[in-house]
């Protein structure tokens, strides 16, 4: 089971939008997909139609008093399931505050789950925290979606530093760029220059495009609705780099 | 990976035209077409005598735009594992051996339950299947309904009526069956009594498992002998027709294996009860019936060797394996020869009118009006006689008897193994499992010290032809004389073993369990 995890410590730099279009694209490819929305927005709950609501919140999940296989809903897509977001999710730090060796705490919760997916997807919201340190140390691969501007890519570099620090196993960087406004210069610049220069940037970037947007119209992933579209192509893209990144073996026939 | 929650059938009166299934879901489920219908082929797989059924699993293979796939299922209908059907060198073509099958999981799964049989399809059908999905408010899924309309090739033709199956979404399971509720409290929709196999089996007035090599038929205490043997006799005829296909064929070794055991029971029938029957029957088929038997013996005796043999080169000490290779192929030649002589008999005018006068005949001798003796009075005097002679000629044999004396005892013992299998159904189950526990293990202790001292000398003619033809190089030759020495090992085993199995065997708790069995039948 490899576990990814869209991160940036920025919100509405496109974390959902990936960790719902690589979960649909990864399904597609015949991997056992688990999505876990750990957003109290639950944007990614929304877009997959599900309500946003485990029994007994965050609380029963990390006490352990609720697995999180019970809490686990099918999605409409074959090989797509969904651990779906809840309002409580805001206390989540508190809650993995007063548990024993927080920072591994998602790894803990997450490992009864190996036999049943092949790859997890962590959707985390945008801070830094308690939460967003314990997916950092479940995750095996970091998707970092970055805005290119000069102060983003200073936000990458202290990333990668505190990951450094971190004992024991540390998650694989790959950071790309999001939201690319092709009327930008620095934007171009920075997109085009980046990936050569640096191992943990992504070759495969991520257009601003209004069918983006679209996916909560449409609440499906775009490369559902849109399959044959410039951004469904993209995170095709994205994906095909994440997965040999990650070194993913290819899916077993079940 | 979903499963099938409910299975329903959709009567002909309401469907296909009118879509009475689509009942009022009520304010807060509704359908949605999930686009245009697919068609798939399918056929099921299982080996002749229904292994996997038995086990409690079906094997699928779907297929259509050009992909296929092997589905296996336990009988909760969960996927226990599944996997392309395509191997290296195209698509396997069935009947065939487990090796036929892709290497993986659900290969590894089958191995056990197949064993030696051929994986053979059972039924063949074509459907056209239309999905439908049920969705809540927010027009999120939460169950799938399939509408299966299947046209069965095989084994009869017949279109079926539709078969819809919903599946529960993780997580909704309880709108799944508030869907299921309602789908079966609506006109023209029955709840589905088995799978989409049974009911392909059923157009053609089949089932599941409706093979077996054993003597089934029930029998009645009070009827006729005459009509009772005649019953087993048309029974174990049909079992000896089922498997000449297969054996002529070679699908597998079991046909032929089946087949001869029928024939074996037929001829112990006819010897040890055939003066039943009207008109000289018996007299008349014994003939015949050694000859069938005589013919299928060879390849038989080949097939023992080799799916014994990689057993065989494992247990050498000095030799290695690999110089009983030239042994090996030796077999296999001689098999494939043996193999066509049979197919060839097999495909006999004489074969075939075997079969049709002794079938006529057991029609006129099920029809005979002698009533004396009864089922039950015949198999306890048969039974007891038998059982009698096992005890005289084993209570005879000492340390210092000759092999012969062994090998009859063991024919004795099979005379009466075969009473007990064919009047089996008159007496009380547990008792009758009992007694025939007890005399098997003393059989198998004088079928290994006879099959032993057999294929000593079997080893011995083999390894002198080999010699004479200049095939085997002196190595072989060393090496299947310490596969003879294994072999004599063995029966000695086996010849120290037989007195405690006999005392076994002729104790006064079992003598009494044959005798009380049988009379409390016959009374």
């Amino acid at each position: 089971m490899k576990i990814f995890a869209t991160y940036n410590i920025k919100g509405g730099v496109g974390k959902t939008a990936t960790a719902v279009n690589l979960a649909y694209l990864a399904a597609r490819d015949g991997y056992r997909v688990l999505l876990w929305d750990l957003d109290p927005q639950a944007a990614a709950t929304f877009l997959f139609r599900v309500r946003p609501r485990v029994k007994g919140g965050g609380k029963a999940l990390i006490q352990g008093t609720r697995s999180l296989e019970g809490a686990i809903k099918g999605t409409d897509f074959d090989n797509l399931d969904l651990l779906p977001a809840d309002f409580t999710y805001r206390n989540l730090d508190l809650l993995l505050d007063a548990a024993r060796k927080p920072a591994r705490k998602l790894s803990r919760l997450l490992a009864p789950l190996r036999a049943s997916y092949d790859v997890v997807f962590l959707d985390c919201p945008p801070s830094i925290s308690l939460l967003s340190e314990s997916v950092l140390h479940a995750a095996d691969t970091l998707l970092v979606p970055l805005i290119p501007t000069t102060l983003s890519v200073r936000t990458l570099d202290q990333l990668t530093e505190f990951i450094a620090g971190f004992d024991g196993q540390r998650p694989d960087i790959l950071a790309f760029f999001s939201m690319i406004d092709r009327r930008k210069s620095l934007h171009k610049e920075i997109a085009a220059s980046l990936p050569g220069q640096r191992s943990d940037v992504a070759a495969t970037a991520i257009p601003a495009l209004s069918l983006i947007e679209q996916m909560s119209v449409q609440r499906a992933p775009v490369a559902a609705f849109s399959p044959r579209s410039t951004a469904a192509r993209s995170y095709a893209q994205l994906w095909a780099e994440a997965r040999e990144r990650s070194a993913l073996p290819p899916a077993k026939s079940r | 990976m979903r499963t099938a929650l409910r299975e329903f059938v959709l009567d002909d009166s309401g469907m296909p035209e009118s879509d009475d299934y689509l009942v009022a879901l009520g304010p807060r489920l509704r359908w949605h077409g999930d686009g245009r219908a697919t068609t798939v082929r399918r056929a099921w797989l299982d080996t002749f005598d229904w292994r996997l059924y038995r086990a409690g699993l079906t094997l699928e293979l779907t297929s259509g735009r050009g992909t296929a796939e092997l589905t296996l299922t336990g009988r909760d209908g969960a996927v226990v594992a599944a996997q392309q059907a395509g191997v290296a060198g195209g698509r396997p073509r069935w009947p065939g051996l487990i090796e036929m099958l892709p290497v993986g999981p659900l290969r590894e799964r089958l191995r056990p339950v197949v064993g030696v049989r051929a994986l053979m399809p059972v039924a063949r059908a074509a459907s056209t299947v239309h999905g439908l999905r049920v969705l809540n408010s927010d027009d999120k899924t939460v169950a799938r309904v399939t509408v299966d309309r299947m046209s069965v090739s095989y084994p009869a033709r017949a279109v079926l009526p539709p078969r819809l199956a919903v599946t529960a979404l993780r997580g909704y399971q309880a709108q799944a069956d508030r869907l299921a509720d309602i789908l079966a409290a609506s006109r023209g929709v029955t709840d589905s009594a088995g799978g989409a196999l049974e009911a392909a089996l059923a157009a053609a007035g089949r089932h599941p498992g409706d093979y077996t090599g054993k003597v089934s038929v029930r029998l009645v205490p009070q009827s006729p002998a005459v009509v009772a043997v005649a019953a087993v006799l048309e029974q174990l005829l049909g079992t000896l027709q089922a498997n000449v296909g297969g054996a002529a064929r070679d699908i597998d070794t079991e046909f032929l294996h089946d087949l001869r055991i029928a024939v074996r029971r037929t001829r112990s029938t006819l010897k040890l009860a055939g003066d039943v029957l009207p008109g000289g029957l018996a007299g008349r088929f014994r003939p015949e019936f050694k000859w069938l038997g005589d013919l299928t013996t060879p390849t038989r005796d080949l097939d023992v060797y080799l799916m014994g043999f990689a057993a065989m080169a494992a247990g050498l000490v000095a030799a290695s394996p690999a110089e009983l290779q030239p042994f090996h192929e030796d077999l296999a030649r001689r098999r494939a020869a043996e193999q066509r002589q049979l197919a060839r008999g097999l495909r006999s005018a004489r074969f075939s009118k075997l079969s049709t006068e002794w079938r006529d005949a057991l029609g006129s001798a099920a029809g005979s009006r002698r009533g004396r003796p009864s089922a039950a009075q015949l198999a306890a005097r048969r039974i007891r006689r038998a059982h009698r002679r096992v005890l005289a000629d084993g209570g005879a044999i000492t340390a210092a008897s000759a092999p012969e004396c062994m090998h009859e005892l063991r024919k004795r013992c099979k005379d009466l193994r075969y009473l007990l299998e064919i009047f089996g159904s008159l007496y009380d189950p547990g008792e009758h499992w009992q007694a025939v526990r007890e005399l098997k293990s003393l059989q198998d202790c004088l079928g290994e010290f006879q099959d032993t001292e057999v294929q000593r000398g079997e080893i011995r003619a083999f390894a002198s032809q080999m010699m004479d033809a200049r095939t085997a190089p002196a190595a072989t030759l060393l090496a299947m004389g310490e596969v003879a020495t294994g072999l004599a090992i063995r029966q000695r085993q086996a010849r120290s073993e037989f007195a405690g199995r006999f005392r076994d065997f002729a104790s006064p708790a079992s003598q009494h369990r044959i005798l009380a069995m049988t009379e409390t039948a016959a009374s």
